[in-house]
């Protein structure tokens, strides 16, 4: 009961936000997902997703978002160490969040036209000798644009994690000797380590379910959970069937989150000496 | 604290000035006139003149909205939400719509132009009498393509975009009844088919295709088509009048075995809230000239006879655009399958799109 008089009233709003907004839906969704075209109790919607072509279907998903996740951390981090370096920080971080700000859509329409057989990256091919590719309607060029779009959700927690590390750390690893690899590997990768978790959590979860680019940049033969889902609902109405893929998606997404969740090992970890 | 009571009231006194202008300019766009109506049509189906017409002539404000497949359509009347007064959703989706009540019964004392339409699309075994739907546009399904990217190759038969030398040159319209029905018909099978052995083999062979097929989308098809991306597509007529209009050099034939013959009409929906003037809207639709140039616009083909007459006859008498009666035959109209076996349509499109090379 002292539990309860600690929780002061101005939460209420933030509770009723929860239970309205996030355990709802989710029950909805969990509902939903037991029940068949007729409005009938049914488990055959989960039996449906382990035949071969959800199964398939989950596993290229995985597949997918694993190369679009990597990539990104390849990019990102060397990116987000060069920045904590710069002059203006803020200047540069704010330049790679500004195309964030622009419409999916949009900017997937602009690939079209970027990757068309007569658009620039071909006219650049062609500069150099070769034929004109295809490369619109490629696990490329989906990719491509995937980790583009992606890039600055990588960029932004391992930024924060770099800066916030205090250099007297460095200093301290250097003048007792580590070289500058085993500084890395020994000091600043382990103290950034969650700024790499939470930038995979916010690329990882969502490249699962990309559904406009996978038409509009992979043509459609990329099919994610996401593409299936959205089907389900809108073209075949099969709300069970849909729901029921989305509870998978909630079960991946929650497992995820334990994986790369923050491990707490007492304050010294993240703590900048102060 | 002081600063977040004033960023906070900040944001109160601009919504609120923006709340306002929103009602401002409201308010002044629809004074005159009995009220408004809210039209729901497939993307690119209307002259935008038209609609200006309309408000001008009526005194009646349209809101118009768009949507891109007939479920998505059905889905957002059924939950309520907007009350849309006029739809146009194609011909096995009204048998759905009736089936479920969702459509309001049309008042012909209230349509004179409806004499202007062929009575060939009247009548129709979706809905006898014409009790709840206005035929608006109707068209086939086809191959449009570009000769000068191709080395001769021809259109006759659906088996034709199996050949070898078109190595991702194929683009394949998004929609499950329109792809298996190709493969159902390429075998000579009904469009319409729900024997699981037919459709199963109409998957296997599509699977076959998957070397050429370079992608499958929507709408985008046009633009692709348009600046020479592809070179063949599986669409609708419509779609492909519309890349005619800017790149002469495509053609469109609808092959032999047979394909879609498909109607789209103006309907009611049960929650219409203007049915008044979602009528004076269907008859003004309805008009000849107004028909003639919707069709010009638009592109797919016309049931209004009166507007035929008005409009040019290399267009009308286009036998790729307007196949005679006899060609007709060789058509199928799709029937309402039911949702279960959709899904079966759907899950097979599926099995297809993960079994394409990439």
């Amino acid at each position: 009961m002292t539990n309860r008089s600690s929780r002061p009233w101005y939460l209420a709003p933030y509770y009723i936000w929860i239970v309205l907004f996030v355990i709802a839906p989710i029950a909805l969704v969990v509902y939903f997902s037991f029940l068949d075209l007729a409005g009938d109790f049914t488990l055959e919607n989960y039996a449906n997703f382990f035949s071969s072509t959800y199964f398939r279907m989950t596993l290229s998903s995985f597949w997918y978002a694993f190369l679009i996740t990597l990539i990104s951390v390849l990019i990102a981090y060397p990116t987000a160490y060069w920045l904590t370096k710069t002059k203006h920080k803020q200047l540069w971080l704010l330049l790679i969040i500004i195309p964030s700000w622009i419409n999916l859509l949009l900017k997937a329409y602009a690939f079209i036209g970027i990757f068309g057989l007569y658009g620039p990256a071909n006219q650049l091919i062609q500069f150099f000798g070769a034929g004109p590719l295809q490369i619109l309607f490629t696990d490329f060029s989906f990719i491509f644009v995937a980790v583009y779009i992606f890039i600055p959700f990588m960029v932004l927690p391992i930024f924060n994690s770099l800066d916030k590390i205090n250099p007297a750390l460095i200093d301290a690893s250097r003048d007792l000797g580590a070289s500058q690899w085993t500084t890395f590997r020994r000091v600043i990768f382990p103290l950034a380590i969650n700024g790499v978790k939470s930038g995979v959590q916010a690329v990882f979860i969502p490249a699962l379910s990309l559904f406009v680019i996978t038409r509009l940049i992979a043509g459609n033969k990329v099919i994610t959970l996401g593409t299936a889902i959205e089907q389900q609902f809108l073209v075949t109405q099969n709300w069970g069937m849909g729901s029921t893929i989305a509870v998978f998606l909630i079960l991946f997404m929650i497992i995820i989150m334990l994986l790369t969740g923050p491990k707490e090992k007492g304050g010294a970890l993240n703590g900048k000496a102060k | 604290m002081k600063g977040i009571i004033r960023a906070s009231a900040a944001i109160v006194i601009i919504s609120a000035v923006l709340f306002y202008a929103v009602h401002l300019l409201e308010s002044s766009s629809a004074t005159s006139g009995s009220g408004s109506i809210s039209v729901y049509n497939w993307g690119e189906y209307i002259d935008p003149e038209l609609i200006d017409q309309f408000e001008e002539e009526t005194g009646i404000q349209v809101i118009y909205e768009t949507f891109d497949s007939n479920e998505s359509m059905m889905t957002k009347v059924e939950q309520g939400g907007t009350s849309y007064d006029v739809a146009m959703p194609s011909e096995y989706a009204i048998e759905k719509m009736k089936e479920n009540d969702l459509l309001l019964p049309i008042d012909h004392s209230k349509l004179p132009n409806l004499d202007n339409i062929d009575p060939y699309f009247l009548d129709l075994p979706f809905d006898p009498g014409n009790e709840y739907s206005i035929p608006y546009f109707w068209g086939t399904v086809g191959i449009a393509y570009n000769p000068t990217l191709l080395e001769g190759q021809t259109f006759e038969n659906w088996d034709d975009l199996w050949n070898p030398t078109l190595e991702q040159e194929v683009i394949l319209v998004d929609s499950a009844r329109e792809v298996i029905g190709m493969g159902l018909n390429s075998l000579g099978y009904s469009l319409n088919s729900t024997d699981l052995g037919e459709l199963r083999e109409a998957t296997d062979k599509l699977k076959t295709l998957g070397p050429n097929v370079k992608a499958i989308i929507g709408d985008e098809i046009v633009e692709m088509m348009r600046r020479e991306e592809a070179a063949v597509a599986v669409t609708w007529s419509g779609q492909a009048a519309d890349m005619m209009w800017i790149n002469e050099d495509i053609d469109y034939a609808v092959p032999e075995e047979g394909s879609n013959l498909w109607f789209d009409n103006m309907i009611i929906p049960s929650t219409a809230g203007n049915v008044d003037g979602a009528h004076q809207f269907i008859n003004f639709m309805l008009d000849a000239e107004v028909a003639a140039q919707n069709a010009d616009y638009v592109g797919y083909s016309s049931p209004n006879a009166a507007a035929l007459e008005l409009m040019d006859p290399e267009v009308t008498g286009d036998e790729r655009f307007y196949p005679t009666e006899q060609m007709r035959d060789r058509l199928e109209v799709y029937e309402n399958l039911g949702l279960e076996m959709l899904g079966v349509y759907n899950e097979l499109f599926l099995e297809f799109k993960m079994d394409m090379e990439k």
